[in-house]
């Protein structure tokens, strides 16, 4: 019978069914960070329990790190007591911890796949939604709460429910000036923020045939966005190109092998899907969101939605949206004064994401007045980008270069938006209150878009501020 | 570890209004720089009430008419962003013991149901409803019943179901799967066996 990748993939990982229906599927790899896991040891002291994989848990820290005083002890006490308490958990566990001083700490869906450790065919859990990041890699990869980790923690299972499976097809080559971001922001405009309630999204097609696995990284990032908490692309060249070499992937001879076995959890050709969606790259423009979840996304030239124009379920929140963004219904989004631009965060802090915005903005300057700045997603990429020139193309051009961790994505270090302070930003929410700031504004879109925007001052068409035809 | 048999809930309401509130609104993620979840409800949605004040309005979590009220209404994908359980622990930190929604975001509804907090799911007509008669009748005791799938008030029951699966859970006293998983462990070892990546 025909399966798709989730279909493997779960069958080689349930373990048995609980009283309630559910499955309790083991969980290969799990990536913990100081946030949601500290309260999961917690409880394990409480019950007396051990962590029954040690070596299959790995560790780094992210959402609370300072990006720019990063000496210990950290000025803010209870960020401190959060890496103390960390790194406390992770040497009494025998758990592996990417550390500040490793060089190989950032953020965790960036160090999973930067590190080898996230493969194909795998299942990974992490106690943040945008595990979903992993998927690119064709594992399947759940964000769980705390109860949750603590579960993995001590059982390295899960009690969960079999999710269904949407395919995603994009197919043809994206236009210049559009990007995978792009892509995604799209997609949850068009599916909306709940439309993947239980399923699980398959990404295929021509499009992502050809995307790198940076770029299918950050598609899968956002299925969580769309209400999907799993994505996933199969694994092709592509992805074991991407894998060769690294640290935790498979060497010598057990790399063929290896190759062999995670090219069979692809989904089969006629593997039957739960619903199929498709769209033609050419179609998509980049695009900005207009208001306080990641569906209400626009293209650039077109204009913000008047409430009387979005159906009317839809109404109720665009009027919110509109009254906390402080955008004039019917008004072009082009040209809105941006303070702050953020180029970062697990879904675009990526080497390839630093690369194609410095190949722009090389001789350019930020826009006096903009605060610009651009965080690593590890300190992988960091190094790398440092020794490649592209920090120097940033300084040079007025960003502030930053050391890596979740920064201006959301309020939990130094990096916070002040008051009503409008953010062009390469993260994922732009929820009321996220980037730290409760009235704070944020406009999400692609990297060279954030580029366009602190060059000018004002959300701006990169194609036209960069010439791209 | 015998866990309470939830079936019956019953307690006073209060309607949140709104589609689509995040996990960030519920609470702000500044507010989770801890190590535990002690403390987390007095900030459970602690802008949205702060943002109220200083409009001059009352936050339904404000209003002392509301005040003690264990049972939440809201809009269609509450719970939505986030996977922090954080969430669910302000709320059930606050007092809340039941939430009733048009619909759900996946991971905050597994986070409440492990913690023993139903999340219901109820039609917007019907809780618009039941919103309007808990501003007529604050002390009016609303009574979430597992087994008969409805949301009684004043003597008029409402549709108000969990999935199967969750259901089952509470009402057995199974709704904090680590009993289940620590059962699984001899099976879980020889699952893992079978799997080359496990083995690194």
């Amino acid at each position: 019978m025909s399966q798709t990748l989730l279909d493997k993939v779960w069958d080689a990982h349930a373990v048995r069914t609980l009283p309630n229906g559910s499955t309790q599927l083991l969980i290969g790899t799990h990536l913990i960070h100081e946030v949601t896991s500290p309260q999961a040891f917690g409880m394990l002291r409480d019950l007396g329990l051990k962590v029954l994989y040690p070596s299959r848990t790995f560790a780094t820290v992210d959402h609370i790190v300072p990006t720019d005083e990063r000496e210990e002890p950290f000025s803010d006490s209870l960020a401190d007591e959060m890496i103390r308490a960390l790194r406390s958990n992770c040497a009494e566990n025998n758990i592996t911890f990417f550390d500040l001083p490793s060089g190989r700490q950032g953020i965790v869906h960036i160090v999973g796949p930067e590190q080898g450790i996230t493969q194909p065919g795998t299942t990974i859990a992490c106690g943040d939604s945008h595990t979903s990041t992993h998927g690119a890699f064709g594992a399947i990869a759940f964000g769980i709460g705390t109860s949750q980790v603590r579960d993995v923690l001590a059982t390295q299972t899960m009690a969960i429910r079999k999710p269904k499976v949407r395919r995603i097809n994009v197919d043809g080559k994206l236009t210049p000036g559009v990007y995978a971001k792009d892509v995604i922001l799209h997609i949850i405009r068009q599916l909306g923020v709940n439309g993947g309630l239980g399923l699980a999204y398959e990404y295929g097609g021509s499009t992502f045939d050809a995307f790198t696995q940076e770029e299918r990284m950050t598609v899968c990032n956002m299925s969580i966005e769309g209400g999907a908490r799993v994505g996933y692309v199969n694994p092709d060249e592509t992805t074991f190109a991407y894998l060769k070499g690294r640290n935790y992937s498979p060497k010598g001879e057990a790399w063929a092998p290896a190759v062999e076995r995670w090219r069979g959890f692809a989904s089969d050709p006629h593997a039957s899907y739960d619903d199929v969606v498709n769209y033609n790259a050419a179609d998509i423009a980049p695009t900005v969101t207009w208001g306080i979840n990641p569906g209400q996304a626009i293209f650039i030239h077109e204009r913000v939605p008047r409430p009387e124009d979005v159906p009317e379920k839809d109404r109720s929140t665009a009027e919110e949206a509109l009254a906390h963004m402080h955008l004039k219904p019917g008004e072009p989004i082009k040209g809105t004064k941006v303070d702050v631009a953020f180029l970062g965060s697990c879904t675009n802090g990526r080497l390839s994401d630093l690369t194609e915005v410095a190949r722009f903005i090389r001789g350019k300057k930020v826009r006096k007045g903009v605060k610009a700045i651009v965080v690593p997603g590890s300190q992988g990429v960091s190094s790398l980008a440092e020794s490649m020139g592209l920090a120097a193309i940033f300084r040079d051009a007025g960003f502030e270069w930053r050391g890596a961790g979740c920064s201006m994505c959301l309020g939990m270090n130094p990096d916070k938006l002040v008051g009503e302070q409008l953010c062009a930003s390469s993260s994922n929410r732009n929820f009321k209150g996220r980037q730290g700031s409760p009235t704070g504004r944020t406009v999400l879109m692609s990297p060279l878009m954030v580029a366009a925007a602190a060059l000018t001052g004002e959300v701006s068409d990169a194609r036209e501020v960069f010439g791209i035809k | 570890m015998a866990l309470e048999k939830i079936t019956q809930v019953s307690g006073r309401g209060v309607y949140v209004p709104g589609d689509d509130i995040d996990t960030d609104r519920i609470i702000p993620a500044r507010f989770m720089k801890c190590v535990t979840f002690d403390g987390l409800g007095e900030f459970a949605f602690a802008d949205a009430r702060a943002a109220a004040k200083e409009a001059g309005e009352v936050h339904p979590l404000e209003d002392p008419r509301f005040s003690g009220a264990s049972i939440l209404l809201s809009g269609s994908n509450f719970g939505c962003g986030s996977s922090r359980e954080h969430a669910p622990q302000a709320l059930y930190r606050f007092g809340i013991r039941v939430i009733i929604a048009e619909s759900f975001a996946e991971i905050f509804f597994g986070n409440s149901t492990t913690l023993g907090m139903p999340c219901a799911v109820m039609s917007t007509g019907n809780i618009r409803e039941v919103a309007g008669l808990i501003e007529a009748n604050p002390a009016a005791e609303l009574t979430l019943d597992l087994f008969e799938n409805k949301l009684s008030i004043a003597d008029v029951d409402f549709p108000a179901a969990l999935p199967d699966h969750a259901r089952e859970a509470l009402v057995t006293g199974r709704w904090d799967a680590i009993a289940d998983l620590l059962e699984g462990i001899g099976e879980v070892r020889a699952r893992a066996a079978l799997l080359p990546y496990m083995a690194c």
